[in-house]
């Protein structure tokens, strides 16, 4: 019998987490449909990028983080954020370009950060210019590195993405100086029209690492645990010095590049096939044929996170749009803006009143 | 004649030049099978095939240099950069290779860069700049800014059709809102020559893009008051026509430079110097700019609304430097 290869990192995966795992991703699409109801009713400013159909692999990817580990989230990781704590409500107040969103109303959708003094989830908001975060995430290792931190940076990437220079200039700093950095290239099958085919020559997204002489390995994507193994394993070397890892994940954007988006161009059986290979009810699936939850329990899941979402969003509605005397305040430092955002933990983490994993500054010393 | 749109102008240009010329080829994100993002080059890949009609990766600084090098081999690119703002990952290419290369080497460089600029469209810090004034300070580089169709086309054919790189900013909030006349014919604007767009006495307005059509409100508005304004349409900010302003502003005497990118090392103070330097004598009220605020756009429409120029912070401004 083989002893030791069999194991699975999601082996060590509580009951618990493994139905934080579905809530998360429930959660996150739960949001997501409120924002698209916000949107027909013209109450969200600019568009909605949806990660419909790719909820999994940004949750799973996020929880095989440390608490206080930094992630930076693209506009279709709306699930990472969720999964690091922050709290809905920030997202919706920044959809509707609220005087209380934690850039007040400065920058769109999932534009913002989250940069604690000391503890707790970071959270490096993103900027338009695809690839820029990579270089970025890069050097968040680094100056963890260089203050003694055994801290993983996450970023992501999609398959469009991976075609900047700054992406390929990021994942080579990284590669040479060995930082803890996990990049999760997704492969969605789109950079909005553009098919993957004219975006690279290469079968799999993951062998863009060959180039920079890294560990990397392709999974299902809409496998969450599958997701999750890799990107855990990925998120150990990180953190224990030995580099930076690419993880890319086989998924599939079951929605135009945004709500506005007529999605002409898209393959008709490719969906189809796809909407069969939905990540939520796979993993739904999934924990009832094993037996880790009812139909019931799930139920409950799902009962409580639309509630939780409804409420959020109607909170935000109520906020106030900025006061227009505000626009020049604090475009150089020392002027007086600190965005905040408030970090909350699911109920499950709650009821077992523990970290999900050790926190990054006591690991790997 | 028909009524067509600002875009529509930019797409027919572009159309026309294609079947006209066989080595202007387009290439940009998204721009042959969808049609590009605000459908600039819709029917263009039906019409023209996948040789000239180029879907790129997100490799702004690739395809860029890839242009530069096909217009050495004797291509007339057009590049689309699916938003104005993106045009700074192809920086270098765009100010090392392609401005310099006639001065250096006497290679000429027949490559336009064309992409949707400006504000008012809720777009945010990455959607909404006015990159003008980080091209017109290289030399070797020509800038253009329509703001009407018929410019819209007429020198989109004249960028086309020039030697050397041009950029060229259409401005996205003009795209469907503003229309008029355009010839169906072949005809170009003259890159370096400004339009006065519309004639009066008492001050001049110096402006170009999108608020020429704000500065066109506002002369209405004084002249309902009884002042009449001069609206002189730069078109293009390099080569610079300044025998257009600076003839306007010896007739009136008085200056308002309007822009919608930042204040701060904006075009507008390159109007404003040279009409210092040279029409100082005839200036009866100090030279004035109205432009954006020195912050990045930001998203809300409360906070956008506050940081461009709008047509009451320019009918403000024109008030005190008439009665100054
Ligand atoms: C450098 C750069 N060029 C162009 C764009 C415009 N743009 C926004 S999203 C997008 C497609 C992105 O595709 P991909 O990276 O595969 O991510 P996905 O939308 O599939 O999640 C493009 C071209 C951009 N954001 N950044
Ligand atoms: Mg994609």
């Amino acid at each position: 019998m083989p002893t030791s290869t069999a194991t699975r990192p999601s082996d060590d995966l509580t009951r618990d987490d493994r139905l934080e795992l579905y809530y998360f991703a429930r959660l996150t699409r739960d949001i997501e449909e409120r924002l698209a109801v916000l949107y027909r009713q013209n109450k969200v400013v600019g568009g909605l990028y949806r990660s419909l159909g790719q909820e999994g692999e940004s949750v799973a990817s996020a929880y095989a983080l440390a608490e206080d580990d930094a992630v930076a989230a693209l506009i279709r990781n709306l699930g990472s954020l969720i999964v690091q704590g922050i709290r809905p409500r920030a997202v919706f107040t920044q959809y509707m370009a609220k005087g209380t969103s934690p850039t007040r109303g400065r920058d769109l959708n999932l534009h913002f950060s989250h940069i604690p003094d000391a503890g707790g989830p970071i959270v490096v908001g993103p900027i338009s210019m695809l690839g820029d975060l990579v270089p970025v995430m890069a050097g968040v290792g680094l100056g963890a590195r260089m203050r003694g931190r055994a801290l993983v940076a996450m970023t992501y990437i999609g398959d469009g993405g991976t075609s900047t220079g700054a992406f390929h200039e990021g994942m080579n700093f990284a590669a040479v100086q060995k930082l803890p950095l996990v990049v999760i290239a997704e492969d969605n099958k789109y950079a909005y029209s553009t098919p993957v085919s004219q975006q690279m020559a290469l079968a799999r997204i993951d062998q863009r690492a060959e180039a920079y002489g890294i560990p990397h390995e392709m999974v299902d994507g809409n496998d969450m645990l599958a997701v999750y193994d890799a990107s855990r394993r990925a998120v150990e070397r990180a953190r224990h010095g030995d580099g930076p890892s690419l993880v890319g994940v086989d998924t599939m954007r079951m929605r135009g590049h945004a709500e506005h988006d007529d999605m002409r161009y898209m393959s008709k059986p490719l969906l189809d096939a796809w909407k069969a290979r939905d990540p939520i009810a796979r993993y739904h699936a999934h924990l009832v044929e094993t037996e880790i939850a009812t139909e019931t329990d799930l139920a409950e899941i799902d009962a409580m996170s639309r509630a939780y979402a409804e409420a959020e969003a109607d909170l935000a509605e109520a906020e106030p749009p900025p006061e227009p005397d505000t626009v020049a305040a604090g475009v150089f430092a020392g002027d007086h803006f600190q965005p905040t955002v408030e970090i909350v933990y699911s109920p499950f983490r709650e009821k077992r009143g523990t970290p999900r994993h050790a926190p990054a500054s006591e690991a790997g010393s | 004649m028909a009524v067509i749109t600002y875009l529509d102008a930019i797409s027919q240009g572009l159309r026309d030049e294609m079947r006209r010329d066989e080595n202007v080829i387009v290439l940009g994100e998204d721009i042959a099978v969808f049609g590009g993002a605000f459908k600039v080059t819709r029917g263009f890949l039906e019409e023209f095939g996948a040789d000239r009609v180029i879907d790129t990766p997100i490799s702004e600084s690739g395809f860029t240099g890839a242009a530069c090098g096909a217009a050495v081999e004797g291509l007339r690119p057009v590049v689309e950069f699916q938003f104005a703002d993106f045009i700074a990952c192809a920086f270098d290419q765009i100010v090392n290779y392609a401005a310099k290369n006639y001065y250096r080497w006497g290679i000429p460089m027949p490559v336009v860069f064309r992409g949707p600029s400006g504000g008012g469209f809720r777009g945010g810090p990455y959607h909404s700049q006015n990159p003008e004034a980080w091209f017109t300070h290289v030399p070797g580089l020509k800038v253009v800014q329509p703001a009407t169709p018929y410019d819209a086309k007429g020198l989109l054919v004249a960028a086309i059709r020039d030697n050397n790189p041009v950029i060229y900013l259409e401005h996205k909030h003009l795209y469907r809102r503003i229309k008029e006349e355009v010839p169906e014919d072949d005809y170009v604007v003259p890159i370096g020559v400004a339009e006065v767009k519309r004639e009066g006495s008492d001050l001049t307005i110096v402006t170009y893009g999108a608020m020429v059509h704000e500065s066109l409100a506002v002369a209405e508005r004084l002249s309902r008051e009884g002042a009449e304004c001069e609206v002189v349409d730069l078109r293009s900010l390099s080569p610079l026509d300044r025998d257009a302003f600076l003839t306007s502003v010896r007739k009136t005497g008085r200056a308002l430079v309007v822009h919608e990118a930042h204040l701060t090392g904006g075009f507008g103070g390159e109007v404003a110097a040279i009409i210092a330097e040279q029409a100082f004598d005839a200036l009866d009220a100090p030279v004035t700019r109205v432009a954006a605020l020195d912050v990045p756009s930001p998203f809300a429409a409360q906070l956008e609304d506050a940081m461009l120029p709008t047509e009451e912070k320019i009918y403000t401004a024109a008030r005190d430097v008439l009665e100054y």
